[in-house]
């Protein structure tokens, strides 16, 4: 459908653009730490943002089969596995400054907030889950697993985006504030739900799509 | 247990020992004309700089009408801590009628009308009534009262405010012995509000204090503060500010106080009667549902890596109001 786009997509330069493009939300939060423009709470802030970026990122890495399929761009697989590596960076960095600046550090505080927070252990969850997809993302890992198994893994990744919202939906219910969570939910209901849609309701379709696409995809 | 340190709320100066704000304004005048004489314009900034307006928080922020205050002899009005900066106070707000991120009042209260305005006194009183804002200014003289606020989310401020005890407004409007309690109301103008409306919380915001709560000296009517009248995003012009309780309790814009038998039904108790009780009293031992209420990050203090510091019974103010909650669970009345 996008021929030039696709074919830019294959590009040597078109990998590392990425990677710079995905740096850029933590590469700003940092820079705008450093020069005070966080407002008033900017732990708070870069609490939150963190969070928010963690969403985004997983919106999108399950955004690319969907539209590698839909507009035909296979060279966006080429992107699956940085844009996934993504989503992990960003949950560390969240994890990272919750431990840090509500937390102070302190083991024993977070393992207790784990424990009585039921949206903190749903986003802490979340992130346990992520871990195994992050490590076995290189080659070795997947012939070590076989493709198979290493599939069936990474499937969770489904799980994680449920987890994801419902940290998100149960940190904001204290406030009765639905408004985000109900984009993201909606975003998130429209990939999974694509996927749903081709496996079952639309396998003869979809097989030919996906021998077109050039692989399996999920 | 009671115990005092160095950093506890409780080691207030005596009343006489703070130096009211007429006298150290017209010091501040002092070394702003002698510098002027001798040195220009360059060394009367500098003269008129924080650190010579002292003892106080600094200077008014020049950004609204100035309101002339006298030192407050309430006890515990004055606390020495450091007063966080207007830039901050002013910004980092919660008020749901103009949005429910903490920028949005400030980006959007401009549109609110704070004149004409008048306050309704009704319900359970001798002398119900409509009180104009002019009236109400003039009604008991204005105190600056330097206090805590400890917001239920986990962060606190130290705020310089302005205004006098509600007590005085009550003891006016002659309260009968069936009244037990206050409901105070917001205004809810959906064409100056843009959240009026919104799913969050039922419109208007009501909150409420029991009477002996409302008549503890340190209940404040507040009309300002920084020594101005308040930014519209603060609650003006008139609202409530119970130090010792979580900051949702002190209603801002107030057009109406209704005295009732029952307890009021208050918006948070509303929304969510698990997680906001009526008295929400600021109390370390009895956590939020989904949050601990323990410690409190102090906002532009510390920077970025400022540790959050504990979070004092009744926000600090247990010796002035904890009579008041004798006999009761804490725990079952949160």
């Amino acid at each position: 459908m996008f021929p030039k786009f696709n074919r830019a997509l294959g590009a040597p330069w078109a990998k590392p653009l990425w990677f710079l493009a995905s740096c850029l939300p933590a590469v700003w939060l940092l820079a705008a730490a450093f020069t005070d423009q966080l407002g008033a709470n900017p732990a708070e802030a870069l609490v939150r943002s963190t969070g928010d970026w963690t969403l985004r990122a997983l919106c999108l890495v399950l955004a690319i089969t969907p539209i590698r399929n839909l507009l035909q761009l296979s060279g966006l697989a080429r992107m699956r596995r940085m844009a996934g590596l993504f989503v992990y960076f960003y949950a560390v960095l969240h994890l990272l400054a919750y431990s840090w600046f509500d937390m102070n550090f302190e083991l024993a505080d977070i393992t207790r907030d784990i424990g009585k927070r039921p949206f903190i252990l749903v986003g802490f969850s979340a992130w346990l889950l992520l871990t195994p997809l992050a490590l076995t993302s290189f080659n070795r890992a997947i012939k070590a697993l076989g493709a198979g198994r290493w599939q069936v893994l990474h499937r969770l990744v489904y799980g994680i985006a449920g987890l994801g919202l419902l940290h998100f939906f149960w940190m904001r219910a204290g406030k009765n504030n639905f408004a985000e969570v109900a984009v993201y939910a909606v975003i998130l209901a429209l990939l999974l739900g694509w996927r749903v849609y081709r496996r079952w309701a639309a396998p003869a379709r979809n097989h030919r799509a996906v021998a077109a696409a050039g692989g399996v995809g999920r | 247990m009671l115990i005092r340190s160095d950093n506890s709320a409780f080691n207030h100066p005596i009343p006489s020992e703070i130096t009211p704000q007429t006298v150290y304004a017209r010091r501040r005048q002092l070394l702003k004309s002698i510098a002027a004489l001798g040195a220009g314009a360059g060394l009367a900034s500098w003269a008129a700089r924080d650190a010579w307006a002292q003892p106080g928080w600094g200077v008014p922020p020049g950004k609204l009408a100035a309101l002339a205050t006298q030192a407050s002899k309430v006890e515990g009005a004055n606390t020495m801590e450091k007063v966080t900066p207007y830039k901050d106070a002013s910004s980092y707000n919660n008020f749901y009628e103009f949005g429910t991120d903490k920028s949005d009042p400030a980006a959007n209260a401009h549109t609110l009308k704070t004149s004409p305005w008048s306050v309704e006194i009704e319900g359970l009183v001798k002398k119900p009534g409509k009180f104009a804002l002019e009236d109400l200014l003039k009604l008991s003289p204005m105190e600056e009262r330097i206090y805590r606020l400890r917001c239920v989310e986990g962060w606190s401020m130290v705020i310089p405010w302005v205004g006098y005890s509600l007590a005085e407004l009550i003891r006016k409007v002659e309260p009968l012995g069936s009244a037990k309690y206050v409901e105070f109301v917001s205004l809810a103008d959906p064409k100056t509000m843009p959240f009026v409306g919104s799913r969050v919380l039922d419109w208007p915001y009501v909150e409420g204090l029991r009477l002996d709560e409302a008549m503890h000296p340190l209940t404040l009517l507040g009309f300002g503060m920084y020594g101005e009248v308040l930014p519209n995003q603060s609650g003006a012009p008139v609202r409530l500010v119970v130090p010792w309780k979580y900051g949702f309790k002190s209603a801002k814009s107030i057009v109406k106080i209704r005295f009732t038998e029952k307890q009021p039904g208050t918006a948070w108790n509303k929304a969510a009667a698990n997680e906001y009780g009526f008295y929400s009293n600021v109390n370390p031992n009895v956590d939020h549902p989904r949050w601990s209420q323990a410690t409190e990050r102090r906002i532009g203090e510390g920077g970025l890596f400022a540790k959050r510091s504990k979070t004092l019974m009744f926000n600090g103010y247990e010796t002035q109001v904890g009579q008041l909650y004798a006999g009761m669970d804490l725990k079952k009345n949160y």
